[in-house]
């Protein structure tokens, strides 16, 4: 029995090593500059103990918290996208066709496309001047002029990006989900609808509560992304116009290597670790009292 | 009459459903198309209007000029760093994760059983809670802006995910097949090494899969992590060309076909070790 105790920390020792001393203990080191001013360049030498100023002056700085609110308008906005256009694309995919599975072999490639293509591929499709999506429109008489669409100051320009995002990630929705439809039993439908319930019912009853597990993991996955964004926004706008899609991981970027203030962005992206396990925290207690075990 | 609405209401499903295929299709295939078409067709044709969607003139100048030209040398060294990264940090972090998930799949102590909750917790942390510390620490070390670096740094999500992967396909191998050879004495790790390996392939595949495709796709830790040709990633080389080079949409297009073309030939052909792996988490629930 000892034995076995033994082999068993043998090899989990290499990795957990390996975790604590790549993530475990840069984490706690960042906790701990973050109550510093500290410079990037040397910063050892020139830190200045400064308590929890770095986090108040996060709280009461505009621009920051403007920065939260994108971050959480993204995450909301490319949930609720994501989570739509899986399940309904899950559905179709379930449905006999001709072509059926060259069909979902295809909805995988946007998935497979790497996030910088595809942020570059949306922002020249976007192009005020020559892009696609302008002539497009315009060639169906849908819109008159060409539109700067990556150009408001509101959350238009945020709504854009994470349409570009939606259209290459939620393909992952879409194979949990299928997956998930896949093991719920023929033989159930056809017992429901000899009782005679209709389509809408048997949505309710049947095909929501088999995919809910698949569901959970999508829904946990997307926010942690959505949270934590910050390439396709760096790529397509650079957090303009006028810091209009600046995100949280963004101002840890700008602040961190742009202004080289070490303590500040610090305790930016500590405010960006809390944020998320707060979200997944309460996912978990949603999960736990619904009773679906993990 | 019964039998004609029954008829009725088939027809009006069968458009329903090619509807919304035919209307699937065209939204994933258009922006490949256009993709495409920009990385061959001739600027004059980009920049018309109205635009000319099937172009005029065709050729393979941009990607003569990234697999020979000058413009291309960064964007050549990129590939091969990309390669090597995906490769020496795939392989790492897989090691160590085989045998964590061994041990987490075979022996689940009371402890070590949480370990596993807390190698998700790592796997949700943002890069930037770990990105300046680790910054500091590589710096000491003089591995910024290096291959090995970059690995490293990509060991801190790679071991974290393959573990959780590995361990849902090892459970899945009954323990029985290991019993024979512990009783003849076989150690642990040449029971792992003869016996549950060859069994997990499918398992090893889909974990090895997901870790290249991974690497090929991170671009925040490459972006801090490295800056000149000796260790860019062809993420990085892409953001580069396109700050540097903001106008010629064209040869963007190209390297980005180029860099696209890899991670999608292996997700078509490893589709079904692809879809294994992302799902072997959430159909169990």
């Amino acid at each position: 029995m000892k034995r076995t105790t033994y082999t068993a920390w043998k090899f989990l020792l290499p990795a957990m090593l390996v975790v604590a001393g790549i993530v475990g203990f840069p984490f706690i080191k960042t906790i701990y500059i973050s109550l510093f001013n500290a410079p990037l360049i040397a910063y050892t030498q020139k830190a200045e103990w400064v308590g929890f100023k770095n986090f108040i002056y996060a709280f009461i700085n505009p621009s920051f918290m403007g920065g939260v609110f994108h971050t959480l308008y993204f995450s909301l906005l490319s949930i609720s996208l994501n989570i739509l256009l899986g399940v309904l694309t899950a559905m179709l995919l379930n449905q006999k066709f001709f072509g059926r599975a060259f069909v979902r072999t295809l909805v995988i490639l946007p998935w497979a496309l790497p996030t910088v293509v595809n942020a570059v591929l949306w922002r020249w499709i976007y192009n005020p001047t020559y892009g696609a999506l302008n002539a497009l429109l315009t060639q169906l008489h849908i819109i008159q002029n060409y539109r700067d669409w990556l150009g408001s100051a509101g959350l238009g320009t945020m709504t854009m990006v994470v349409l570009a995002d939606t259209w290459k990630n939620y393909p992952l929705v879409t194979i949990l989900v299928l997956a998930g439809l896949q093991m719920i039993p023929k033989e159930i439908y056809e017992a429901v609808k000899v009782d005679g319930a209709n389509w809408w019912n048997i949505f309710w009853r049947i095909t929501l509560p088999g995919v809910r597990p698949a569901l959970l993991v999508a829904l946990v996955l997307k926010t942690i992304d959505g949270l934590r964004v910050f390439d396709i926004v760096y790529l397509m706008t650079s957090g303009g116009p006028a810091s209009a899609t600046k995100t949280i991981s963004f101002y840890v970027y700008q602040e961190a290597f742009g202004f080289l203030r070490l303590g500040q962005a610090s305790a930016f992206s500590i405010i960006n670790v809390t944020i998320i396990f707060v979200f997944v925290i309460f996912y978990i207690k949603f999960i736990r009292s619904e009773g679906v075990s993990g | 009459m019964r039998r004609s609405s029954y008829h009725g209401h088939k027809i009006l499903k069968f458009i329903f459903i090619y509807f919304f295929v035919i209307l699937l299709i065209a939204s994933i295939i258009a922006p490949f198309f256009w993709l495409i078409v920009s990385s061959l067709a001739n600027l004059k044709d980009l920049v018309a209007k109205p635009l000319h969607w099937i172009p005029r003139h065709l050729n393979l100048e941009r990607y003569r000029e990234i697999f020979f030209g000058q413009v291309g040398i960064s964007f050549r060294y990129a590939l091969r760093n990309s390669i090597l990264v995906a490769l020496l940090a795939t392989g790492a972090s897989f090691v160590l994760s085989l045998l964590a998930a061994y041990s987490l799949s075979r022996f689940p102590g009371k402890y070590r059983s949480n370990l596993l909750y807390v190698m998700l917790a790592t796997y949700m942390m943002p890069p930037v809670a770990i990105l300046l510390s680790l910054y500091i620490m590589l710096r000491q070390v003089h591995l910024v802006n290096t291959i090995w670096g970059l690995s490293i740094v990509y060991s801190s999500f790679l071991t974290p995910f393959l573990t959780w992967i590995l361990k849902g396909f090892i459970d899945s191998i009954p323990k029985e097949i290991e019993e024979a050879a512990t009783i003849d004495g076989a150690s642990r790790i040449l029971i792992l090494l003869r016996i549950v390996i060859p069994v997990a392939v499918p398992g090893i595949i889909a974990a090895v899969l997901l870790g290249v495709l991974m690497s090929w796709d991170e671009f925040f830790y490459a972006l801090i992590f490295t800056s000149t040709n000796q260790a860019i990633t062809l993420p990085v080389a892409i953001a580069q060309f396109t700050k540097r080079h903001s106008i010629d949409y064209g040869m963007m297009a190209a390297g980005g076909v180029v860099a696209a073309l890899p991670p999608i030939i292996l997700a078509v052909l490893l589709q079904r070790y692809l879809i294994q792996g992302l799902t072997s988490g959430s159909v169990k629930g």
